[in-house]
């Protein structure tokens, strides 16, 4: 019998676009003593722990080593995903349902703001023999992703346009978010171009932050205080690497990561089984792709569906409510720990002025950016 | 079947690989990619090692104390990594400590050779436990002032500064340690 695993506490130091009077390890502090505080749990109950860091992000080789203290993780069960946070959650998911524990933790962190160089860390990503002695910019890259998005499914650069100002006005109520502001469709489509059809304000910014998320079996959730919220299917994809040849006018990464989740969920229709949902939109036309390869809104209705205010706060299928990442920022690895955590407190009532109403279950789904064509994606739900 | 590297002749290795040289890579006789990563950071240090930082450039050592496990860490912490709990006050320590353990390397910081037979000093670094702090609490520096082969585990040393105005907030601002 698969065993039933839970978010019992989540903690966020919300997100910021720079963090000058912290260090990553009072970061990560903040949000685990927030996480395990609301879980009722202290470190010594934890069986393992999963931390999510990239080398290149964080600076420093080997980053995994420099995880255990800020977690009360010393001389425990510990590993690093040097992948997305979903893909972290992914783990500790496992580790539960193996047997190996009862309660896991899973962390994420974004300092962005110390990356004095993040053009260069992204283009050391790209391929050193066939990419990067083209000198594209990242930029570039979502641009023709953009390019042959828009061209094949009919969505526009207006209906892109729609997303931000959307967004970006979510996140004016919403205390964890840090690029809040109302824009009008105007300014978006009138703001400079940095590769047509990509305008600076089509480009989220990046954001500092930390997210902290206890994890426990069924048997263990009766005994915690934290309010669980069930994890109802997981699933993660890569596509080739090569962007010679990658599928450039859908995101099948996603496609395939959510028709795992789905299928673990018993999900036959999202769109109707799936109340809400937090997802990347780092370039403004990547909602509306995401969207269409979760089958949210078939191919070249997401934009129409944007326009029509069906994806509002108080429309029929919010997506982004926190403000998504053009309002809350890019967090590299920390993706889908800022997509989890606004989905759980959705969950739980404890949105504040953006809760949703009839939030029952609601769909994460993360991305790990230019040049990757990687995403996850977990469904979660209060029963 | 399978030949063990054993049974591998010489003859057999002549036969079945070439090896590059030096000359090939440099000379461009074979096809190489080449880039030099740009990769900058400006670390937050945060609460701690920042005063850390700032008494340094005093000429002081700084600590923090965790009043449940009563331990007087360096370098100084906001947390206490196993009470899990905020730390209390901070506390002065002495530069002046005990090498807990210590080596005498014959290869700098990149694992390049030093020319010791040519009358290069070998890099002595060493964990210092720091008097004041906590048993088991040190910092990593270099000791200095003593024929590397007289350097003892045990051995009372002192830091040796830099100038007041060449201090610039860095664990380099102690010069190393010396026998005291």
């Amino acid at each position: 019998m698969v065993k039933r695993v839970a978010i019992v506490g989540v903690g966020t130091t919300g997100f910021r676009a720079t963090t000058p009077d912290v260090s990553y390890r009072e970061l990560t502090y903040e949000a685990a003593t927030k996480a395990y505080l609301n879980a009722g749990i202290e470190p010594k109950d934890v069986g393992a722990f999963v931390s999510t860091a990239e080398d290149f992000t964080e600076g420093y080789s080997i980053a995994d080593e420099y995880s255990p203290d800020q977690l009360g993780a010393v001389l425990k069960p510990i590993h690093t995903v040097p992948g997305d946070f979903i893909q972290s959650l992914a783990n500790a998911y496992m580790i539960i349902q193996s047997g190996f524990c009862d309660i896991a933790v899973v962390q994420g962190l974004s300092k962005a703001s110390n990356m004095l160089t993040k053009s260069d860390m992204i283009t050391f990503a790209t391929c050193p023999f066939t990419w990067r002695p083209l000198k594209e910019s990242h930029h570039a890259i979502a641009a023709m992703e953009m390019n042959r998005f828009l061209q094949s499914s009919g969505n526009t650069r207006e209906q892109c346009a729609k997303v931000v100002v959307k967004n970006r006005r979510n996140a004016l109520n919403n205390p964890r978010a840090v690029h809040g502001t109302n824009l009008s469709l105007d300014d978006v489509l009138h703001s400079e171009i940095v590769s047509h059809p990509l305008g600076r304000l089509d480009i989220a910014q990046y954001a500092d932050g930390a997210v902290v998320c206890v994890l426990a079996s069924e048997e263990k959730v009766q005994s915690l205080k934290g309010e669980p919220i069930w994890i109802k299917g997981i699933g993660w994809a890569t596509e080739t690497s090569a962007l010679e040849s990658r599928t450039w006018d859908e995101a099948v990464y996603l496609k395939v990561a959510s028709q795992m989740a789905y299928k673990m969920a018993g999900i036959r229709s999202p769109r109707k089984e799936i109340d809400f949902a937090e997802i990347n939109d780092e370039y403004s036309y990547k909602e509306l792709q995401h969207l269409e390869a979760l089958g949210i809104f078939a191919k070249g209705e997401s934009g129409k569906s944007v326009e029509a205010g069906l994806t509002e706060i108080t429309g029929e299928f919010p997506v982004n409510a926190s403000g998504g990442n053009l309002g809350c920022g890019a967090t590299l690895e920390l993706d889908g720990g800022h997509k989890v955590i606004e989905i759980v407190l959705q969950l739980r009532g404890q949105a504040g002025t953006n809760q949703l109403k009839n939030a029952r279950t609601g769909l994460a789904a993360s991305w790990r950016g230019v040049p990757t064509t990687t995403g996850a994606v977990a469904i979660l739900a209060k029963e | 079947m399978t030949i063990s590297n054993k049974q591998m002749t010489k003859e057999m290795i002549e036969k079945t690989v070439t090896s590059l040289s030096r000359e090939d890579v440099i000379g461009n006789k074979v096809i190489t990619s080449k880039w030099e990563p740009k990769l900058q950071y400006a670390w937050d240090n945060g609460p701690a090692i920042g005063r850390y930082l700032a008494e340094l450039k005093n000429g002081k050592l700084i600590a923090k104390k965790c009043r449940k496990c009563n331990r007087i860490m360096i370098p100084p912490r906001m947390f206490c990594e196993l009470c899990w709990r905020p730390t209390d006050e901070w506390v002065y320590v002495k530069d002046s400590g005990t090498v807990n353990t210590f080596v005498i390397s014959h290869v700098d910081w990149k694992a390049g050779r030093l020319d010791i037979k040519g009358g290069v000093r070998p890099f002595t670094p060493a964990v210092i436990e720091i008097d004041g702090a906590s048993e088991g609490m040190g910092i990593l520096h270099m000791i200095d002032e003593i024929d590397p082969q007289k350097i003892k585990i045990g051995m009372k040393v002192k830091a040796i500064w830099k100038k007041p105005a060449e201090r610039e907030g860095a664990i380099t601002d102690i010069l190393y340690f010396k026998p005291r």
